[in-house]
């Protein structure tokens, strides 16, 4: 390669990586049985297609033991098109007691396993928060919104400067309230969803775009 | 003499936490919950910490042994002022009561209100 050729991709790397819009990289957070992977997998479902799914759902906490990330999800709304990669995280939780997994019907060994990886997954998610731009923070509209898990997230965020949206999900529930969680966390835009059914999803790819574009 | 039974509760000032490096914070939560001990804390500690003691208490936890903490703060406050907009001023620290998860339950919390149960069976 002569010289002249040489210094034309160097200039030309460097300005790609001045300028080149990259896409974010944003993290879905929330307690255990919030509907993280289920949000995710009905992005991938929307956005990506061919029956790629982020992960596997189920009705007992800590399903997603690792975290996974999906690049490149081009995300296309009224307004603009955006593209992000998307870091499905475990469960964040403070305590994690194997007895739940054995009420759930699990044998003694089965639930010492899902713990210790369980333990393993909250670690892991607490690290990417140092790693992302910017977090999706899935809460259940039918639950109390005020756990620690919501606050400390909120708090990383807001401590970080990075931009958040709040997911008030399981709005298909007839026990949902989605106003208690605007009520707690007034100063961060919120999107009430059903992951599960799609309801609300236009809104959140609006907000989606808006928050990360 | 009296002989009383109970469980240990350890108010804990703001100046005694802020003598202390984050990574010295988090190790004396974790010890003296450990020892089942329920401490409040006057100020609490920031968001990073909180997420370091989360990190810790997972590290450590053990079947039969150790099933993790109970840990519970007030949100932070909406600060709109114009002040709090330019220098992006982290969220204020508030009060925040931890213990072990097999003796403390949240019965209730609000944005100004944090009710729990203690108890001493393990």
């Amino acid at each position: 390669m002569s010289v002249i050729k040489r210094v034309k991709v160097s200039f030309s790397k460097f300005f790609d990586k001045l300028f080149k819009k990259k896409g974010a990289c944003i993290g879905i957070y929330g307690p255990p049985n919030a509907g993280k992977t289920t949000l995710s997998n009905r992005i991938l479902r929307d956005w990506v297609g061919n029956e790629e799914t982020m992960g596997s759902v189920s009705h007992i906490a800590h399903e997603t033991r690792h975290a996974k990330r999906r690049n490149s999800i081009s995300i296309e709304t009224k307004h603009n098109t955006i593209n992000l990669d998307i870091v499905d995280t475990p469960g964040l939780a403070t305590k994690i007691d194997f007895h739940d997994f054995m009420e759930e019907g699990m044998s003694d060994a089965e639930s010492k396993k899902r713990s210790k990886e369980a333990t393993e997954g909250v670690i892991e998610a607490v690290k990417w928060l140092e790693d992302l731009d910017g977090v999706i923070l899935v809460m259940d509209s039918t639950e109390n919104p005020y756990t620690q898990v919501n606050v400390t997230v909120i708090g990383n965020m807001e401590a970080r400067n990075l931009p958040l949206l709040i997911v008030a999900n399981k709005v298909d529930l007839p026990e949902a309230d989605p106003g208690v969680i605007k009520e707690a966390f007034p100063q961060h835009p919120l999107v009430p969803i059903s992951a599960l059914e799609g309801v609300g999803m236009d809104s959140f790819y609006e907000a989606l775009a808006k928050q990360f574009g | 003499m009296i002989y009383m039974q109970g469980i240990q509760m350890d108010l804990v000032s703001e100046g005694k936490m802020s003598q202390m490096a984050s990574t010295e914070k988090v190790r004396y939560i974790i010890d003296e919950v450990r020892k089942g001990k329920i401490l409040v804390l006057e100020k609490g500690l920031n968001p990073m910490e909180e997420a370091k003691l989360i990190e810790m208490t997972m590290s450590i936890i053990q079947p039969e042994v150790f099933s993790g903490i109970e840990m519970q703060s007030y949100p932070s406050k909406e600060d709109t002022s114009i002040l709090s907009k330019i220098f992006k001023r982290q969220g204020n620290k508030r009060l925040t009561v931890i213990g072990p998860a097999n003796q403390l339950k949240t019965l209730k919390k609000d944005r100004n209100l944090i009710s729990a149960l203690v108890s001493a069976n393990k």
